[in-house]
């Protein structure tokens, strides 16, 4: 054994680069002390804040949307415009299915997820145009659109532009009734929203998800590495426009309404700016986003009520400008430079 | 029938003007900008409050609506937009995003939320007839103009040493920046004359698509339609994807209203599935 390690160091190198490669996807997939902190908080924010349920309700569901788009944006490096689409397909679809089917949560929720998937694999394939980012821009862009015409026209079975009436939802499996105060709804959407993190999180862990980070970094390269670019792109983002689905029937099933309002293109450029206050690219900027997102909405609509978008867009702009890299380095860079000063 | 067209190729031509400098600056900087409607609709109120404010008449406004985006599209270019340029496309699509956003809260803020109504001088008002078909005097005045435009701006790419260095950057930066030429300087120029056309547009545009500070969200789409759909190689792509689309809007809410904005969407979706670089893709 030793003797052809001396003789071909290249043969014997192979297995333990094969382990370290096992052991180094094992190390990402584990979760990390933070995490558990801010999902233990999370958790906790049920039972201290009990009045804030609608709020808070809302805020996860936001967060659910930027992390499927994150997924996207962050994993595969494909930018949309018209992720609200998928958001706003998920939120008919629940809507329609407690209307003429059935009042059942879980069962609106997964054929809104299937629906939304459907129309995230039926529509991949136009991101695949010897894309550059303008086309795909567009592409996102014209789908969504077309989608909220068709809304729009479809009066007889959308309501229009009045919404869909007679949304009712039953009992959360049979027991658990949908209160005035958001209880039930809060509880129901930070689960399924935590279960969506998980298989997010295992997806980009996997070797799946790093063939995807090669992708976003250099398409070319990994090609020619023997990555199959267009069928893993195409994975990816029927996953995200699943889970975009999910979140919008989650809105459905806790407000109990639908207008136009979920197809808008406020939806996808707001969705947008959510995910890019968290950061892009480690799963948490979504979900940290919409909390930071509706807390500056907050404030900025108590200081100007029509005009919060000023200052979002204030905001927004200041954050590219200083560049988002440079934000998130910023508390690393400050540690340093306090560390240096203690030095001296 | 005929009306229609006409009506259509004004349009059309109205979306070229618009989308002109779009063309250009994304050919030559690769430039994502979503903010192109916010200097539309800065040449939209400089005609609509010069007329309804100060009493000018509408030819007199038209420069000023030429001559102040021109003027905040230098500004924003040399004090914004230049950082940008190296930037991811998602860092630039955000930052126009951003501006989009400021510009429709703040002209909502500053000026209201309320369309804007300009009443045209008499002699654009109402229709003529050539061979029994009859034709709006403002769609041909709009024809008049805007092919005027078009022509000089041809002439200006095609025959100028500015256009012959404009090419040049455009094709290739990197061997343009090594002859020495100030790509830079270009650009801002590019950027400011752009945003002009851009205004002139939408101070032209306010008979036929309204001012409101919805505008620019309202224009985006078109403009980028026009730009996505004819290339950037050169203006011809973007001028017969102009008249294409302005035909297909008008056509499409005249005979199948019930489609609505659906047409020029699937039509985009299509001719982008057939021609991903654009209709005239640069040579490779």
């Amino acid at each position: 054994m030793s003797d052809t390690t001396l003789s071909h160091p290249a043969t014997a190198a192979r297995p333990d680069a094969g382990q370290r490669a096992s052991r180094d996807l094992l190390r990402r997939g584990r979760l990390k002390p933070a995490e558990i902190v801010f999902w233990l908080a999370t958790a906790a924010s049920f039972f201290l804040l009990p009045d804030r349920h609608l709020l808070l309700s809302e805020i996860v569901i936001l967060g659910l949307f930027a992390l499927s788009l994150d997924l996207i944006i962050g994993y595969a490096g494909v930018v949309s415009l018209g992720h609200g689409a998928f958001f706003g397909l998920g939120a008919y679809v629940a809507g329609l299915v407690s209307v003429h089917l059935t009042g059942e949560p879980l069962t609106g929720l997964i054929l809104a997820a299937l629906a939304a998937g459907i129309l995230g694999l039926a529509t991949g394939p136009l991101l695949l145009l010897r894309a550059s980012d303008l086309t795909r821009l567009m592409v996102t862009l014209g789908v969504a659109m077309l989608l909220l015409e068709a809304a729009n026209r479809a009066a007889w079975l959308t309501g229009g532009a009045d919404g869909l009436q007679g949304v009712t939802i039953n009992p959360l499996l049979g027991r658990f009734e949908f209160d005035l105060f958001g209880t039930t709804a809060y509880a129901y959407c930070l689960i399924v929203t935590f279960a969506l993190f998980l298989l997010a999180r295992r997806v980009v862990t996997s070797p799946y998800g790093l063939s995807l980070l090669a992708i976003r970094d250099n398409a070319l390269r990994a090609r020619s590495m023997g990555i199959p670019v267009g069928p893993r792109i195409l994975g990816i983002y029927a996953f995200s426009a699943l889970i975009a689905g999910v979140a919008g029937a989650l809105l459905t099933q806790t407000t109990m309404f639908v207008s136009l309002d979920v197809l808008a293109f406020h939806r996808s450029a707001d969705v947008l700016l959510v995910l890019v206050l968290g950061g892009v690219g480690y799963l948490y900027g979504g979900l940290i986003g919409a909390i930071a997102f509706k807390l500056l909405q907050d404030w900025f609509s108590a200081i100007t009520p029509q005009y919060w978008m000023f200052w979002m867009g204030l905001v927004l702009m200041v954050i590219v400008l200083i560049g988002r890299d440079n934000l998130n380095a910023l508390p690393r860079t400050l540690m340093r430079r306090l560390r240096r000063e203690d030095r001296a | 029938m005929l009306t229609i067209l006409i009506d259509g190729i004004a349009y059309g031509m109205l979306l070229f003007v618009m989308a002109a400098g779009l063309a250009v600056t994304l050919g030559l900087m690769n430039f994502v900008n979503l903010a192109h409607g916010a200097f539309a609709m800065i040449g939209g109120y400089v005609t609509a409050l010069a007329m309804n404010r100060l009493g000018m008449p509408f030819l007199l406004t038209l420069p000023f609506a030429f001559l102040v985006p021109a003027l905040v599209g230098v500004v924003a270019e040399r004090l914004l937009y230049a950082r940008l340029y190296r930037r991811s496309h998602l860092d630039q699509v955000l930052f126009s995003i951003a501006l989009v956003f400021m510009a429709m809260a703040g002209t909502d803020w500053l000026l209201g939320s309320g369309q804007q109504l300009i009443t045209l001088p008499g002699w654009l008002q109402g229709r003529f007839e050539v061979f029994g078909v009859g034709i709006g005097r403002y769609r041909a005045f709009l024809i008049v103009i805007c092919a005027a435009l078009v022509v000089g701006l041809q002439l200006i790419l095609g025959r100028t040493r500015f256009g012959a260095r404009l090419r040049a950057a455009v094709d290739d930066q990197r061997a343009a920046r090594g002859l020495g030429i100030n790509v830079g300087g270009i650009f801002a120029a590019t950027f400011a004359v752009g945003s002009g056309l851009a205004g002139l547009g939408g101070a032209l545009g306010i008979e036929m698509m309204g001012l409101d500070p919805t505008f620019p969200l309202k224009i985006m789409v078109y403009v980028l339609i026009v730009v996505t759909i004819g290339g950037t190689a050169s203006l011809t792509g973007p001028f017969i994807a102009a008249l294409l689309i302005g035909t297909a809007d008008v056509a499409g809410k005249y005979y199948l209203p019930e489609l609505g904005a659906f047409l020029i969407y699937l039509v985009m979706i299509l001719l982008l599935i057939l021609r991903p670089q654009g209709l005239i893709a640069r040579a490779r």
